[in-house]
């Protein structure tokens, strides 16, 4: 567990940043907060030549509301998150998921960026930027873009990051006022990735489900919006069949991986009951 | 007596000595980082070692090439069993009195086993060298399933062992059987199955886990050539064992050895046996003349240094009708992986497996142990246990559970009607024991009555017909576990370890202004030893603890020990400690009555110092007496007060508890929440209330760990897929259940102050209460035995199975 060789860079700003990215190739890789890529380091399994540290570019931390989103800076930490008041206020189903990453050591170092960005099915965020709609801005040597969050996982740790961009900021919708939310996650211990877990936001018209949306993670090679699950429960007032139905729904697009959390049919499973507690929670919680 | 002058309690209070709730001494270092451990030590010109290790589970070497690495700068040698063939040292004798290789000598017999040792000039250069070593490997069939281990078309691992039909504890009945043992009288008990009115037949597993000490293991070589002396810091639960082990091995003169633990950070087992690392960072430095250092990481101490359980173990209760048990038979089938490196006593295969007939009074039992071979990794050490006993506890308590459940009486009831009664002890057991002490009836009780037991039985079956009538999804078990340990190994009539009596020691030298150092044979790795040591002393001889100072782990100061594990510090090391200070204190008494002009007869001690009888004002303290012994001894007395004590126990200890765990599974997602845990631990005397509190709650965490999650797993092919943290369950604060903790006392007769040890009862009597309350839960569904660890996704398969979910 100790990682080879590697030169280190601190660049200060963005473009900086990209110019050692392009200029480097394939053996350079951003840090951000290190909390996934070190680990890999460490085992070998990554064995960058270069580290492009983001920590110098104070233009990629912060949360700032533009319109109606919330653009939150790819260097902000998890524990950032968690003490922004615009967050618990706006979609307090962030601040609900970041709390459920890791533990405070670990959420003290890593981004939100880094979280997004990494592609590991296990990590929280991506499902939750799915079902919240968000948008990543990416810069590249050829200028920047705009990603829906729906687009950019295209397998594990595979995305649509092309060599030499970054990932510089998020860009979340806020959700209508009086949405419910919940974020429901199975994981063994703390520490633990997701066993499988769900995340619902959803908006009641007189005791109905108006809106819905409904990401789950670790699920899948990537994250997933379960559009037919949401499809199901629109209209009704989440009564058990309906409840089954979705779940049904939300089950027949999962692929996880049989490992140590438990077989196949286990993750599947419980990932339905995380997509029921979910959506119970979160029809609890809207106004 | 004036205001000024301190009542009796003040005396007392001031001495902190046995019953105290003294705070650890030792934490003042660790809780600021203090702690002065293996890896902290940095020697100058220090090389840095690391392992390559096998991907295959079971394959022939077919050449190692070693020129790439050599090129990479910082590389300075790098080691194979051909270069230890040179020193003899490419095998190394274990302690269970099989041979291990250091490195792989033709073949690879596990996976993650060490094949090459890398020297260089620092830890990530040598990491490098490993990674450019090239080892060619002729894959063979792995042996994962010990119950294949003795089929005739089993692979052959262990090809060096070829044609000996005996092994190191009699006959081999199987190319990949190491050994049988067996205890009892079979035909006695085979004659009570015939005759028995209810029998109950199960095969209980308990899976193989890791003691997973949160430092791992490590040393330090420093080869002297000049003095030819070879100094090693380790972390070392028994430092003189691996002097004495090295100095046989090494053929170096034991005075030229010096063996340092320094502090530890825990040891659970683990830190018992000796490593290819400790045998690779010695060769080294005494190739290269530098101190060498060997760390190892986290993946490497769960996959390839010693394991713990792994036993296979076919239950079979006679009893009658009404519940009076009459016959206990167990085979056991002993994974050992692919060398035998148990660290038991040496006569002792399967350790003290032989108390499996547990608290009860089983007129007859028969035991047969087999140890197999298979392609995994070596060890079987008692995990925060005496040795195999925490096997043997699991495999009574939940026999006694099926019992119960087939005579349809509750598991306490039954348990209270075949218990030893106090009037028994000392009491022989049908497998050969002499418990020393106990009073399991009154333990039991106190445990029913402070938990409310019929009621919460009671809301047991309420819950069960609302959950028959679909009103809840939540089961509800309750664990019962009554547990009887054996520690102190021990007496020389029946352990040694290679050939040395299990007797500890302590040395204990007063200074002239009442203050003393006290070293020991023992070596804390967490235990609190500094603290609780000192606490025995105040008692003795009334100096207080904070006066004197417990050193422990460095062979050239403290007496011969056999080191610390299996509860054997306080049953052993303990007594040695009274005995050496009774010594001091007969000794003090002379000079006190010299001083005091009386007969030594007619003084008396009194908490701190000697009074004489009758003249309670003539009193001469301990710390005077301190002061004279250096400059006023009576005409013909040597000066000085030391003394030391080397002390063979007559009988091991047998510490005893009644626990319960209350816990409630959601059967959807397998979820379980322990609603409750109380313990009850009867170690005998007490002598340091917070420190059994600890060890109770960190016993209690690691037996939770274990019967809820925590494996060493390998897969089919022989892949072992628990090793980190993240799958190797180690249960954070979060997870771990609150815990009550509750005593009775009852001393040990034959002990010098009646303790028994207690850092390890917890492990033995927790790992069945959690295994219980699952298999509780589920018994109203049909199910009659899940077998451990009861992690969600298995506490969902079984209600899957059991028809309760969908
Ligand atoms: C014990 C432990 C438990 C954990 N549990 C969880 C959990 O339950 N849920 C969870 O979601 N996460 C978990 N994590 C992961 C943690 O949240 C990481 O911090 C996060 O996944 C990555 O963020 P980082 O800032 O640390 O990124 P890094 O580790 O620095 O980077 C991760 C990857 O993303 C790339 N990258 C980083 N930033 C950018 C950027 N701006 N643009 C382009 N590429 C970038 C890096 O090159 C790297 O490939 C856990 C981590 C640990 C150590």
């Amino acid at each position: 567990m100790i990682p080879g060789s590697f030169s280190y860079h601190r660049p200060a700003s963005v473009a900086d940043a990209v110019k050692l990215l392009s200029d480097l190739g394939e053996d350079a890789r951003p840090l951000a907060g290190g909390h996934s890529l070190v680990p890999m380091m460490k085992l070998r399994l990554a064995t960058p030549a270069h580290l492009i540290d983001l920590h110098g570019i104070a233009t990629l931390k912060g949360i700032r509301r533009d319109g109606n989103n919330l653009v939150i800076g790819a260097m902000t930490t998890q524990h950032e998150l968690l003490a922004s008041e615009e967050i618990s206020q706006a979609m307090p189903i962030l601040h609900e998921a970041a709390l459920l990453i890791a533990d405070p050591q670990v959420r003290y170092r890593g981004t939100i960026g880094g979280n997004v960005a990494n592609g590991d099915p296990g990590n929280d965020m991506p499902a939750l930027m799915l079902t919240l709609g968000a948008t990543y801005r990416l810069e590249g040597p050829g200028g920047s873009r705009e990603v829906a969050a729906s687009d950019f996982y295209q397998g594990a740790y595979f995305t649509t990051l092309e060599p030499g961009e970054i990932l510089t900021s998020v860009s979340i919708p806020v959700p209508a006022a009086g949405h419910g939310s919940a974020y429901e996650k199975l994981k063994r211990k703390v520490g633990d990735y997701a066993t499988a877990a769900a995340a619902v936001i959803l908006t009641m018209a007189s005791g109905k489900v108006a809106t819905c949306s409904i990401g789950l993670t670790n699920v899948h090679e990537t994250p997933l919006l379960a559009a037919d699950a949401a499809k199901a429960v629109i209209g009704t007032s989440l009564d058990a069949a309906t409840l089954k139905k979705a779940a049904a729904a939300a089950e027949a697009i999962m692929a996880p991986a049989a490992d140590a959390r438990g077989p196949v049919e286990y993750r599947k499973h419980v990932g339905g009951i995380m997509v029921t507690r979910a959506l119970q929670r979160a029809a609890a919680n809207a106004k | 007596m004036n205001d000024l002058t301190p009542t009796r309690e003040q005396r007392e209070a001031a001495l902190e000595g046995m019953g105290c709730k003294r705070k650890r001494v030792e934490d003042i270092r660790f809780t600021q980082g203090k702690g002065n451990y293996v890896d902290d030590i940095k020697l100058p010109g220090m090389l840095h070692g690391d392992f390559v290790r096998s991907p295959h589970p079971h394959a022939r070497v077919k050449k190692i090439d070693d020129s790439e690495a050599l090129k990479v700068p910082g590389v300075l040698a790098v080691i194979t069993a051909e270069t230890l063939k040179t020193v003899n040292l490419a095998w190394m004798p274990t302690l269970a009195g099989d041979v291990q290789m250091v490195l792989a000598d033709g073949k690879v017999l596990f996976q993650n086993q060490e094949v090459a040792f890398v020297v260089a000039t620092d830890r990530y250069a040598a990491d490098d060298g490993i990674n450019k070593v090239m080892v060619e490997y002729e894959p063979l069939a792995p042996l994962v399933d010990p119950f294949k281990s003795m089929d005739s078309d089993a692979p052959v691992l262990r090809e060096d062992l070829a044609g000996k039909t005996t092994g190191a504890h009699g006959p081999r009945k199987h190319h990949n059987h190491i050994f049988e043992w067996s205890v009892g009288d079979r035909e006695l008990t085979d004659a009570a199955f015939k005759k028995a009115e209810v029998t109950i037949k199960e095969m209980i597993s308990y899976h193989r886990t890791h003691p997973s000490p949160l430092e791992t293991c490590q040393c330090v070589c420093a080869f002297d050539k000049i003095k030819g002396e070879l100094t090693i810091y380790g972390t070392f639960q028994a430092p003189h064992v691996i002097r004495t082990v090295v100095s046989l091995i090494a053929k170096l003169p034991e005075q030229k050895i010096h063996v340092i633990s320094p502090d530890i950070g825990g040891g659970f087992g683990n830190k018992v046996g000796a490593y290819p690392g400790y045998i690779c960072a010695a060769v080294a430095s005494i190739v290269t003349g530098k101190p060498v250092k060997w760390v190892e990481d986290r993946i490497e101490n769960l996959t390839a240094t010693s394991f713990a359980r792994d036993y296979h173990m076919t239950t079979e209760i006679a009893a009658t009708k009404d519940g009076k048990v009459t016959g206990l038979r167990v085979h056991v089938l002993a994974d050992h992986g692919a060398f035998d490196a148990c660290a038991d006593p040496s006569k002792w295969p399967a350790g003290f497996f032989n108390i499996v007939t547990g608290s009860y009074d089983f007129p007859t039992a028969h035991l047969a142990v087999d140890g197999v071979y298979t392609n995994k990794a070596p060890g079987g050490v008692a995990y925060r246990c005496s040795f195999r006993v925490t096997e043997a506890a699991y495999c009574i308590e939940r026999a006694m559970d099926i019992l119960a459940q087939k005579l349809n009486m509750d598991p306490a009831e039954l348990r209270l009607k075949n218990f030893i009664k106090p009037e028994q002890f000392p009491y022989h057991s049908a497998l050969g024991w002499e418990y020393d002490s106990g009073d399991y009836h009154t333990a039991m009780r106190k445990m029913m009555e402070t938990t409310s037991y019929a009621a919460l039985r009671k809301e047991q079956a309420d819950k069960r017909a609302a959950f028959k009538r679909g009103e809840t999804r939540e089961i509800m078990g309750l664990g019962v576990s009554f547990f009887t340990e054996i520690v102190g190994a021990g007496p020389s009539k029946n352990c040694d370890i290679l050939g040395i009596a299990m007797f500890d020691s302590c040395e204990i030298r007063m200074h002239p202004t009442g203050a003393g150092i006290a070293r020991m044979g023992t070596k804390s790795q967490g235990q609190g030893h500094e603290t609780t040591w000192a606490q025995i002393i105040a008692t003795e001889i009334g100096i207080p603890a904070d006066n004197i100072m417990v050193e422990e782990g460095n062979t050239d100061t403290a007496p011969y020990g056999l080191g610390t594990y299996g509860s054997r510090s306080t049953p052993v090391a303990g007594a040695a400690i009274a005995m050496a200070a009774r010594k001091i204190k007969a000794k003090a008494q002379m000079i006190a009555a010299y001083k005091l002009e009386v007969h030594e007869d007619d003084l008396e001690f009194d908490i701190d110092g000697f009074r004489v009888k009758g003249l309670p004002e003539r009193y001469m303290s301990m710390k005077d007496i301190c002061w004279a012994a250096y400059n006023s001894v009576p005409p013909g007395m040597e000066p000085g007060l030391e003394a030391v004590s080397y002390y063979d126990p007559p009988n091991m200890t047998y510490p005893f508890g009644a626990y319960l765990c209350v816990m409630d599974i959601d059967v959807d997602t397998g979820v379980y929440k322990v609603r409750r845990f109380y313990a009850l631990d009867d170690c005998g005397t007490r002598i340091n209330p917070m420190i059994i509190e600890g060890q109770v709650h960190g016993g209690l965490t690691e037996a939770f760990a274990i019967a809820m999650g925590q494996e060493i797993r390998y897969d089919e092919t022989g892949n072992v897929v628990t090793g980190s943290f993240m799958d190797f369950f180690m249960p954070t604060a979060v997870e771990t259940p609150h815990w009550e903790t509750d005593f009775t006392v009852t001393p040990s007769p034959h002990h010098p102050i009646g303790a028994k040890g207690v850092g390890e009862s917890p492990n033995v009597g927790g790992v069945p209460a959690f295994s219980n309350a699952v298999n509780d839960a589920f018994s109203f569904l049909g199910s009659r035995h899940i077998q451990m660890p009861h992690d969600f996704w298995r506490n969902w398969k079984a209600a899957k199975e059991l028809g309760a979910v969908a």
